[in-house]
This record gives structure tokens, C-alpha cells and sequence, in this order.
């Protein structure tokens, strides 16, 4: 009986403390939008932030995207040669790439490059008293901390996307045209007939809300840091976990409701 | 023109303070004594509503900051300095943006005067020569000075002190204990420092106030204090092991 008990004490606990956490992120959230409309803006942290989001990932982002178009066109050739379908590799990889993984990968590795780093940022500010010495200083961390880099998150997301998926498809070209031998002429054409601009844009839709839930989740762990170093390295390791399982159960979700 | 009425804090289950009534006296340096752990971080964060209380009033020139708003707040907020105990430099800004922090989010001063206040209160303070440089190049010593900069360079009226000597050398100790003392009389400010250094106590306090069990147990002159009658007072200051507090 008393374990029983215990079991449900455990069980209504962690209820709690999951609600607990999704009010109080809600609440980050509101104070957010609420920051994020209010001037004055502060543009020189705004670009900043888009420099270390997106200029300073474009590297980690060019080279998954381009392997992954490589070795799609790889994978996808020996699929479709049993169909005699080899023409269409091209635009299938397109569309892959432009649909679903340009935006999840280049979410996923600018959350490894990014999104840890702010956790880990917002983190060591929280237990070093700097956010404390915002607030001293009649500075509001959400608007000087926050809303920078949400809005770097939402906006470089699909400019890095945009390069991913052009990399992997140039990727998928060198390994398809010059190596598989597929045609050139249909490797391209097919592309530009399949691919419609509206995969495209929702595939940029999709890494801005990535974009976004990266960003949150990392300031939102770094900002609720407590306990020191410890305490820092949990922050950034949820950061990363939590960010990059909302990020693909989202793009289900997200995935169903657009194409 | 700080009073602090009936406060009653407590994290979890832990009550940290116990109907908490304090008077800081405009002008003066009030130094507020205890033992360590025993919540004299969380009454400074009181006072400038970094924490509010489970009950009670922090009354700051008449008004109840337990109450205000967030404008409100970060208005009252202006007419105070704070010095953190590691001195919360911000680690992605050099010692000059440090310092021009709080005049380049709150005035419309222009760069040049920016950079004429920022000079005089590093030369206040003794620093001249390490604008450019980042905290992590900073000693202990120096990251508090460019600490008591920032924290004086919107001329606030009141100042916070959350233990500015804790691990710092002697003659660093005596240094900071004299920025604390001058800059109190040059600019004629309410100072609240805590510390545990007996010295600094006794050297910059016009007023003692020792923290015990949440409660203010003892509230006087330096020389008042050392005649004290109380036990817990009596031996807090004599440093001994023998008495009413029981460490081990």
C-alpha cells in the first residue's frame, strides 16, 4: 500500500512540475511578444545575434546540407534504377531537401551550434548575478536577453535553410550527373517541374518556427538556470534534448498540416 | 528612506526571514552583519525587488516597491547602485561598455559625454588605462572597482553593497573599504553594505544592524553594537566558538 502511494505521489509530482514548467514557459513567452512590439529596438543586439545564429553556423549548415543531397542522390539512385525512374533523382532529392530535411537539419545543427550556447550564455548570466544586475540597472533581461535572439532564430533559419537546400541539391548534381551518369538535362528539368514554389516556402515556414523553438527553449533553459556550473551544464543539455524533440515532433505536425 | 516592515521570506520550507522590521537611515552606511546562510543576500534583493516578499512592506522614500508595477519599479530602481558580491560584469562587454551600460539604456547622453562620465568614475575608482579590457582579464580586486563604476556612474542615491571584500587581500580589503567610505561622503549616499570583515564593519558603518534567526536581533552605532549586552551580538563580533550560535 505505501508503495503504491509513493508511486502515486512520484506520478502526481512530476504532473505538477510539468505544468509548472509549461505555465511558467508560457509566461516567458508572453513577456517575449510583449517585448519584442515595445521600442525602442535594439537593433545592434538584433544583429548580433544574426551574426552568431546565422553567419557564424553557415559552415556547420553548408556541409551537412551538402553530404545529405549526396547521399540521398546515392540512395535514391539505386531505388530508382529498379524502376528505370534514375531521371527522377534529381527533383526527388530536391523536394526532400526543400521539404524536410533543409530545414530539419540545418534546425538541428544550429541548435547543437546555437541553441546550447545560449542556454549555456543565458545560464552562466543567471548564476553569476548579471541577469540580476539587469534588473538592478532598470534593464529588462527578456527585452535585452530574449527578444534579440528569438528574433535572430526566427529570421536566419530560413536564410540558412535556403543555403542547405541549394547545397544539397548542388551535392546531389555532382554525384548524380557526373558520377551516376544521370542525364543533365532531366536531372535539372525534372526538378524545376516537380518543385513547386510553395514547397519551398512552407519548407521556409517550417525552419522559421524551428528557428523559433530553438531560440526559446535555449534562452528559456539558460534564463531558469539555478545551481551553479552543475546546473548550467543540465540547462544546456535540455536545451538541446528538448529543442530537438519538439523540433521533430513538430515537423510531423507541421508536416500534416501543409503539403 | 529605506523601511523595511514585518518580512516574512521563505524558500520551500525553509523560513529565511521571520517578521523582519529594518530602518536604513538616508545619508548613512548601514552595514547589516549575520551569519553566513542566514539571508542577508535575500534582504538586499528585498530592498531593490529582486525578491518580494511572502508578506510584508519594502518602503523605499515613502512608497511600498512590494506593490508597484514593473514601470513603477524600474522607476525606483534608477535611484539605486548596486555592487554584486563577483561583481556581475557582463563577460560579453569590455570594462568601458560595462560601465556605459546603465547610461546608454536610460539618458540621451551623446558618446562623448558617455565617455567623460565613464573616465571619471574609472578614475574614481582608481582604473585608468582598462576600458578595452574584459572582465576575464580583470583580478578580483579590479573587477569590484569597475563593479562600484558602474553601480555609481547613473548618480544614484542609494548604493548596495552584497559583501565587496569577500576574497579580496587585505590591502585590496582597505582599498574598497575607502572607495566605499569616500564615495558615500563625496556624493553623500545611502549606503547598505553586508560583510562579514570585522574591520570594514567597524571602519565604514555609521550603523550595525545584525541579521539572526530572520530577524534583526541588534540595530546601533558601531560603538553601540560593541557594548552590546546581547550574547549572539557579542560573540558574532568577538569571532569566538563559544556562545548562543552553534556551528558545529
Amino acid at each position: 500500500m505505501g508503495r503504491v502511494i509513493a508511486f502515486f505521489d512520484r506520478f502526481g509530482r512530476s504532473i505538477f512540475s510539468a505544468l509548472e514548467e509549461m505555465g511558467s514557459m508560457l509566461l516567458l513567452f508572453l513577456s517575449v511578444v510583449a517585448w519584442a512590439g515595445r521600442p525602442p529596438f535594439k537593433t545592434r543586439l538584433i544583429i548580433k545575434q544574426m551574426e552568431f545564429v546565422g553567419v557564424k553556423s553557415i559552415f556547420v549548415v553548408v556541409l551537412t546540407g551538402l553530404f545529405t543531397g549526396m547521399v540521398m542522390t546515392l540512395q535514391i539512385y539505386y531505388g530508382f534504377r529498379m524502376f528505370s525512374a534514375e531521371a527522377l533523382v534529381g527533383s526527388t532529392v530536391a523536394l526532400g531537401m526543400a521539404r524536410e530535411l533543409g530545414p530539419v537539419l540545418t534546425a538541428l545543427m544550429v541548435t547543437a551550434r546555437a541553441g546550447s550556447a545560449m542556454a549555456a550564455e543565458l545560464g552562466t548570466m543567471r548564476v553569476t548575478e548579471q541577469i540580476d544586475a539587469l534588473y538592478v540597472m532598470a534593464a529588462n533581461p527578456v527585452k535585452t536577453l530574449i527578444v534579440p535572439r528569438v528574433i535572430a532564430g526566427i529570421t536566419m533559419l530560413p536564410v540558412l535553410t535556403v543555403v542547405s537546400v541549394f547545397v544539397g541539391v548542388l551535392g546531389g548534381y555532382f554525384v548524380g550527373v557526373p558520377i551516376l551518369d544521370i542525364n543533365k538535362g532531366m536531372f535539372i528539368k525534372n526538378i524545376t517541374t516537380y518543385v513547386s514554389l510553395s514547397d519551398i516556402y512552407n519548407g521556409l515556414i517550417k525552419a522559421a518556427f524551428f528557428g523559433f523553438i530553438l531560440s526559446f527553449v535555449g534562452c528559456y533553459k539558460g534564463f531558469t538556470t539555478t545551481g551553479g556550473a552543475e546546473g548550467v551544464g543540465k540547462s544546456t543539455t535540455e536545451a538541446v534534448v528538448v529543442a530537438a524533440i519538439t523540433i521533430l515532433i513538430s515537423d510531423y505536425f507541421l508536416t500534416a498540416l501543409m503539403f | 528612506m529605506i523601511q523595511l516592515v514585518d518580512i516574512h521570506k521563505s524558500f520551500k520550507n525553509q523560513k529565511v526571514l521571520d517578521g523582519l522590521h529594518l530602518e536604513v537611515e538616508g545619508g548613512k552606511t548601514t552595514v547589516i552583519i549575520g551569519l553566513s546562510g542566514g539571508g542577508k543576500s535575500v534582504l538586499l534583493k528585498h530592498m531593490i525587488g529582486l525578491l518580494k516578499p511572502d508578506s510584508g512592506s519594502v518602503i523605499v522614500d515613502g512608497e511600498d516597491i512590494t506593490k508597484m508595477n514593473d514601470r513603477d519599479l524600474n522607476e525606483t530602481r534608477k535611484k539605486f547602485g548596486m555592487l554584486f558580491q563577483e561583481a556581475a560584469l557582463f563577460d560579453s562587454m569590455n570594462v568601458f561598455e560595462n560601465v556605459a551600460f546603465p547610461l546608454r539604456e536610460h539618458t540621451k547622453m551623446t558618446e562623448s559625454q558617455i565617455g567623460d562620465r565613464v573616465q571619471s568614475r574609472l578614475q574614481d575608482v582608481g582604473l585608468v588605462g582598462v576600458e578595452e579590457k574584459m572582465p576575464s582579464e580583470l583580478s578580483g580586486g579590479m573587477k569590484k572597482r569597475v563593479g562600484l563604476a558602474r553601480a555609481l556612474v547613473m548618480e544614484p542615491r542609494i548604493v548596495l553593497f552584497d559583501e565587496p571584500t569577500t576574497g579580496l587581500d587585505p590591502i585590496m580589503t582597505e582599498a574598497i573599504d575607502r572607495l566605499i567610505y569616500e564615495s558615500q561622503k563625496k556624493y553623500n549616499l545611502t549606503c547598505v553594505v553586508i560583510s562579514h570583515d570585522l574591520k570594514s564593519i567597524f571602519d565604514i558603518g555609521h550603523r550595525i544592524a545584525m541579521l539572526y534567526d530572520g530577524k534583526i536581533i541588534g540595530y546601533g552605532t558601531p560603538d553601540e553594537m560593541k557594548n552590546s549586552e546581547n550574547p549572539v551580538i557579542r560573540q558574532f563580533l568577538t569571532g569566538s566558538l563559544e556562545g548562543p550560535i552553534s556551528v558545529v
